[in-house]
Parts: C-alpha cells; sequence; structure tokens
C-alpha cells in the first residue's frame, strides 16, 4: 500500500520522536526533516534516520514539496513561528497538524473529536497541549453523560521533559490547554494548572482531573463512559492508565491518572511528549486513510495577509 | 558556628505574609473585614510590605488549592485604599498564575510581586519576571523549597532570576527544613554571584522551630528582605513569627522601623482569635519540617487522614518519600487513596 509523505519542522524531541511513531505507520511515511541550525543534533539524527534535512527552515523545504510529494507536515517548533510555517505550506496544498500552542486551527482530541476534522476538510489542527491530550477526553466522558459547570486538571510532568521552549512561554500553555477544557472537553469553565518536578528518578506524567458536575453525579454511567475513554486512548497510547478514582465527592468528580511513553526517542517517564506525538500520529494516519480512499482532497490555500 | 557577627544598624525591609501565607491556615476563609483588621493594624504599625492573596496567589482559585472567600480582587480592593504608608504585594506561582491575572494584580493597586518557583525550575519564570517589571512593580525571584538544590545550584537559578528582571532573590524554606547553617551556605553563595544591588531575601516556616535563628543567619551573610507573619499565621507551623523577630531585631538593633508593641497587641487581640487550629508546631507540622515536605500540604493530609483512615504522617512521609513539589496537592489524596488500597481500607475501588 502507498503511504502518505510526511515533513517533519523541528528536529527537537518532539519531532525525532515523531520520526520513530511515523515509521511505524501503516499509512505514513516521514521523508523532510526541517531545521534552521546546520549544527543542529536533531538533523543528524534525522539524515541517519534516512529523512531529507535542511537547515533553511521551511523556505528549504518549499521547492521539495512538489516533487517529493509531500502532502502532510507536523510543525514541532513554537506558536510564535507556526502560523508562517503553515501559510507557505497550506498555500501549497500540505495539510499541517499543529504540536505547538499557537492554535490557529481547530483543537483535535482523536478519541473527542478527530472524525469531524475529517468531514470538515480541514487543512490545519492543532494538538493543543500533552496536558490537554492527557486530560481532555476524561473531561469529554464526563460532560457527554451531563453538564459540567467547572473541570479542572493538574498535569505533573518530570523536569527533564520540559523544553526550553514550554519553559519559556507557559503562560501560553496554560491559556491553550484550558480554552480547550472547554471547547473541547465540553466543560463550561475549564482551568488549567502545570507543575514542573524534577525528582530523581524522574516522575512519570501524571494528570488529575476534577470536574464539577451541574446536578449529583450518575456514578454508574460517569464511571462507564470514563473506562471507555481510557480505553480509546490506549489504542495510540498503551500506557495511558488509570490509577485512582474516579472519586465522587458531592458534585465532584476525580480521577487521577498516569502516562508512561512508549519509550521511543523519549524515556519512559516523559509520557506528556509521548502523547503529543502519539496523537498528532493517529490524527495525521485518520487523514491519510481519508486521502488513500480519495475522500479527502488537499487543496492550496491562498496565504491571507495579516490585516 | 562562628561567633555573631554585630548587626546593630542594619536595616532589614520586613515583608508580612499573613494575608497570604496565612490563607493556607484558614483554609482560604478570611473575611474582608478581618483582612482590612489585620492590614490597617501592619500599617500601622509600621510593617513595609503586606502581601495579600489566596494562599496559592494569583490563579489559586482552584478545586486544587481551594476557593477563598473573595476573589483575589475583592480582597486588593478593601484593603488598598486604606493604607497609609504600607505597600501591598501578592504570589505569582507560574503554572498556576498568568500575566493576565498579574495585569489585574497592578490595576487593582499592588505594586510588589513574589514571582515563585520550585528551586531547580527558574526558567519557568522569565515572561513573569519580565512583565512584573515593565509594570514597574518591585518584583522577586521566590525560589522555593530551597532545601532541595544545594548552595551553588541555588545561586544559578538566582542568576538566571536576576537575569530575567528580578530585583530580590528569595531563599525560600517552604517545608520548615533548613537549619542556620543551611541558610548560611546558601545566602553567602548567591551573594558571591549576585549584583551587589540585588538584594537577598529569606521567607522561613517554623516548623522546626528555626524561623527567627534562620533569618538572623541571613541577615548576617547579608540578607535585607525577611519574610515573617504577624502571630506566625501561615502554613504549616507558621511562617516566622513577625512580633517575635522584631522583637529579637530591637534586641540586636537591626532596624525594621516597625512597632513591636503594636504587632503584639495586633497578635493577641486579632490574630490569634481568628485561629481555627492553634498554629504551632505539633506532631504533624513537625513531620513537615523533618521529613521536608511542603508546608501547605498539612491541611489536606489531616483532611484526608479522616476520609481514608491513614495517619497523616504516614501520608506526609510518603509525600516526602515521592518527592513532592508545592502544587501537588492533587497527589495527597491519590497518595491517600493508594495507600488505603494497599492496606486493604478501600472497598468499592474502579482501578
Amino acid at each position: 500500500m502507498s503511504k502518505i509523505k510526511c515533513a517533519i519542522i523541528g528536529p527537537g524531541n518532539i519531532g525525532t520522536d515523531l520520526i520513530y511513531k511515523l515509521r511505524r505507520s501503516a499509512v505514513l511515511e516521514p521523508v523532510w526533516m526541517v531545521g534552521i541550525d546546520p549544527t543542529s543534533e536533531g538533523l543528524v539524527r534525522a539524515r541517519d534516520m534516512g529523512l531529507k534535512t535542511t537547515d533553511k527552515g521551511v523556505d528549504g523545504l518549499l521547492p521539495h514539496v512538489l516533487a517529493d510529494g509531500v502532502q502532510i507536515a507536523f510543525d514541532a517548533t513554537s506558536a510564535y513561528v507556526h502560523k508562517s510555517n503553515s501559510d507557505k505550506l497550506n498555500a501549497l496544498g500540505v495539510l499541517m497538524v499543529d504540536l505547538t500552542p499557537a492554535a490557529i486551527g481547530g483543537l483535535c482530541v482523536p478519541p473527542v473529536n478527530l472524525q469531524q476534522h475529517a468531514e470538515a476538510q480541514a487543512m490545519n489542527v492543532n494538538m493543543i497541549s500533552c496536558a490537554g491530550q492527557a486530560t481532555i477526553p476524561i473531561v469529554h466522558a464526563v460532560s457527554r453523560i451531563q453538564s459540567v459547570g467547572y473541570a479542572e486538571i493538574i498535569a505533573s510532568t518530570a523536569s527533564k521533559s520540559i523544553g526550553p521552549g514550554t519553559r519559556a512561554n507557559l503562560d501560553e500553555f496554560t491559556y491553550t490547554t484550558s480554552n480547550a477544557i472547554q471547547k473541547i472537553g465540553g466543560a463550561k469553565k475549564g482551568k488549567a494548572l502545570i507543575i514542573v518536578n524534577p525528582a530523581e528518578p524522574p516522575m512519570i506524567m501524571r494528570n488529575t482531573i476534577y470536574c464539577l458536575t451541574d446536578e449529583m453525579p450518575d456514578e454508574p454511567r460517569i464511571r462507564e463512559s470514563i473506562l471507555q475513554i481510557i480505553g480509546e486512548v490506549q489504542r495510540y497510547v498503551p500506557g495511558y492508565r488509570l490509577v485512582n478514582g474516579p472519586v465522587f465527592d458531592g458534585k465532584k468528580v476525580g480521577v487521577w491518572m498516569e502516562v508512561e511513553g512508549l519509550g521511543d526517542y523519549l524515556p519512559k517517564y516523559a509520557g506528556n511528549l509521548d502523547i503529543m506525538t502519539a496523537a498528532a500520529t493517529r490524527t495525521a494516519e485518520m487523514f491519510a486513510e481519508e486521502i488513500l480512499a480519495g475522500r479527502y482532497h488537499l487543496r492550496p490555500v491562498a496565504v491571507k495577509e495579516a490585516a | 558556628m562562628s561567633e555573631l557577627k554585630n548587626l546593630k544598624g542594619r536595616k532589614v525591609l520586613v515583608h508580612d505574609m499573613a494575608l497570604r501565607d496565612g490563607m493556607h491556615a484558614k483554609r482560604e476563609q478570611i473575611s474582608t473585614a478581618q483582612m482590612i483588621a489585620v492590614a490597617t493594624a501592619l500599617d500601622d504599625a509600621g510593617v513595609p510590605l503586606i502581601q495579600v492573596a489566596h494562599g496559592g496567589g494569583l490563579g489559586g482559585n482552584s478545586l486544587q488549592h481551594g476557593f477563598a472567600l473573595h476573589s483575589n480582587e475583592e480582597y486588593w480592593d478593601a484593603v488598598i485604599p486604606k493604607m497609609k504608608q504600607a505597600k501591598v504585594s501578592a504570589l505569582l506561582i507560574p503554572g498556576l498564575g498568568t500575566m493576565k491575572e498579574l495585569q489585574s494584580a497592578y490595576d487593582h493597586g499592588v505594586r510588589s510581586v513574589h514571582v515563585a518557583t520550585h528551586c531547580t525550575e527558574a526558567d519557568t519564570s522569565p515572561q513573569h519576571i519580565a512583565y512584573a517589571r515593565k509594570l514597574g512593580m518591585d518584583t522577586t525571584g521566590f525560589l522555593m523549597m530551597a532545601h532541595l538544590n544545594d548552595a551553588k545550584g541555588l545561586a544559578a537559578q538566582g542568576k538566571l532570576m536576576e537575569s530575567y528582571g528580578a530585583q530580590t532573590i528569595y531563599i525560600t524554606d517552604s517545608a520548615g527544613y533548613m537549619l542556620p547553617n543551611d541558610v548560611i551556605e546558601r545566602v553567602r553563595e548567591l551573594r558571591a554571584v549576585l549584583k551587589p544591588e540585588t538584594e537577598i531575601g529569606f521567607h522561613g516556616h517554623h516548623n522546626l522551630g528555626m524561623g527567627i535563628a534562620n533569618s538572623i543567619a541571613a541577615i548576617e551573610e547579608g540578607a535585607s528582605r525577611i519574610d515573617a507573619s504577624v502571630g506566625g499565621l501561615g502554613a504549616g507551623a507558621g511562617n516566622t513569627p513577625l512580633e517575635v523577630f522584631v522583637a529579637v531585631c530591637d534586641r540586636m538593633g537591626i532596624e525594621t522601623g516597625c512597632d513591636l508593641f503594636k504587632l503584639m497587641d495586633l497578635t493577641q487581640d486579632i490574630i490569634f482569635p481568628m485561629m481555627d487550629h492553634i498554629v504551632r508546631v505539633d506532631r504533624a507540622s513537625l513531620t513537615l519540617g523533618f521529613a521536608g515536605v511542603y508546608s501547605t500540604f498539612l491541611l489536606h493530609a489531616e483532611r484526608l487522614s479522616k476520609k481514608y483512615g491513614i495517619p497523616s504522617r504516614d501520608i506526609l512521609v510518603e509525600l516526602g518519600r515521592k518527592k513532592m513539589i508545592g502544587g501537588q496537592e492533587d497527589m495527597i489524596e491519590d497518595t491517600a487513596l493508594t495507600m488505603a488500597k494497599e492496606r486493604g481500607l478501600l472497598k468499592d475501588q474502579a482501578a
């Protein structure tokens, strides 16, 4: 079966881990890695793994897009350059999967709304944040049973798994995740907290999800709904596990999760990075299946100039 | 230890924590009337800086940290217009509070901020420190759980915060674990790397009864700002008790500009009657200090101890063993649940 060819922008931890995930896919093939630093170790790694590389940024990739048949690109750079990257590639009809907190495209959590993005023939989808991927399925599992007035999530991550980009822009992470808890999770109000814990050996990513239901919670149905959606996430993140709960305390539903990564490029404790790359891969696979089946029509998108 | 230096004539800026750290000890339930009563008395006693906020600071209102009786804005609007000389400050922990809330704090009259990170994660604070400076606020880099980083490591973190724009670097003994020598070596190392105009501060907790001694040790090595709390109202066994600290400073000739007798009266007449429990070194708060656990975990652990039948000391020791840091209050119930499961105390458990 032919595969859809992919480019990865950003040869850091996330970009490198994506190479592993894409190479395992039946429908995706990583062919290009884009960086901006000729001395970057990530570009060397990508070359060693058989990818073509450029250190001239997205502009270095553009002349090869059509010849090499690149149809999907993953952006693992930063929110500040994402729009420009996306515009340039969309103009050539390349679909963009955004792993930065830029969130200019539709927000995507695979078990919640991936199908809708495929139906909408989107050209840019955003993967929100690691905490968003790890917690929004649970919020959704409660809100699809009964209305949730407020949802709050606490993501605890190992210090070694949080890169300089996230550290320097922690507020963007908070805003993007809080917003997605509402828009995709279905809570009327959402709040996200992040903890960076330096313990050695590094702690596995932990997530706590609290939902306040408007009426008293229907305990058996909520429990069943949560267990069902955990199973959905486990299809692409096998280490997504319930540790404790759900605990019902009045209208408060508490769920304690952990995310162990696959240990591809990143160690297993970095479940936060793994769930991002796995969700992005799952998302791209869905689009690839639609493209291969002739149902998804990639089309060039004219760049809109900023006002 | 070497002989105490003569500190006569040294000036120290005291910063009261009762209306922020003390919110932890009151489960965030301080009324605006109580806030006004305490703040105006502190102002009248000459305390130059008063922190007023949810115990978790900006963005603190949450299921994780509890919902206060009022929003931070309501507290500031009640207190700030009544201040004659004192400036009001707030706390911002990146990952919990954001720049939007910092802007709101400024708009409501807050003029000083502790930007707080765990003692090894200073690089999560650059945008908040820079933003506070842009607003013209007195800006502090506040390195929490400072016992978990050695003197050189802590100095490097302080230097990072200074590079983002922090004007003061605090050694924050959140667990009340440090002993005077721990404080001395950390202040000394910071002083060696920071610019001469950058101040050093110390924020103590009294879990091992060392709040005053540690603060004096910090001053000896060159710290010029001390956090304390009138009546000791604060998390764990409380902060360094302000009135005791001022009394010791008076005896030693350290100048705080505070009126000791007014602070004593405030403690006796207003703070003590406000306390829901006696904030002091007891079995649980001593456990915090001895095991090096974040002081704010105390009341959460006691509540969950009752709920799941696990002694709070066992929970706190386990949290210390798992190296949980400030902000991980959700892990207290998680830990209690897991311990209850292991001890066969949980019957109806899905996982």
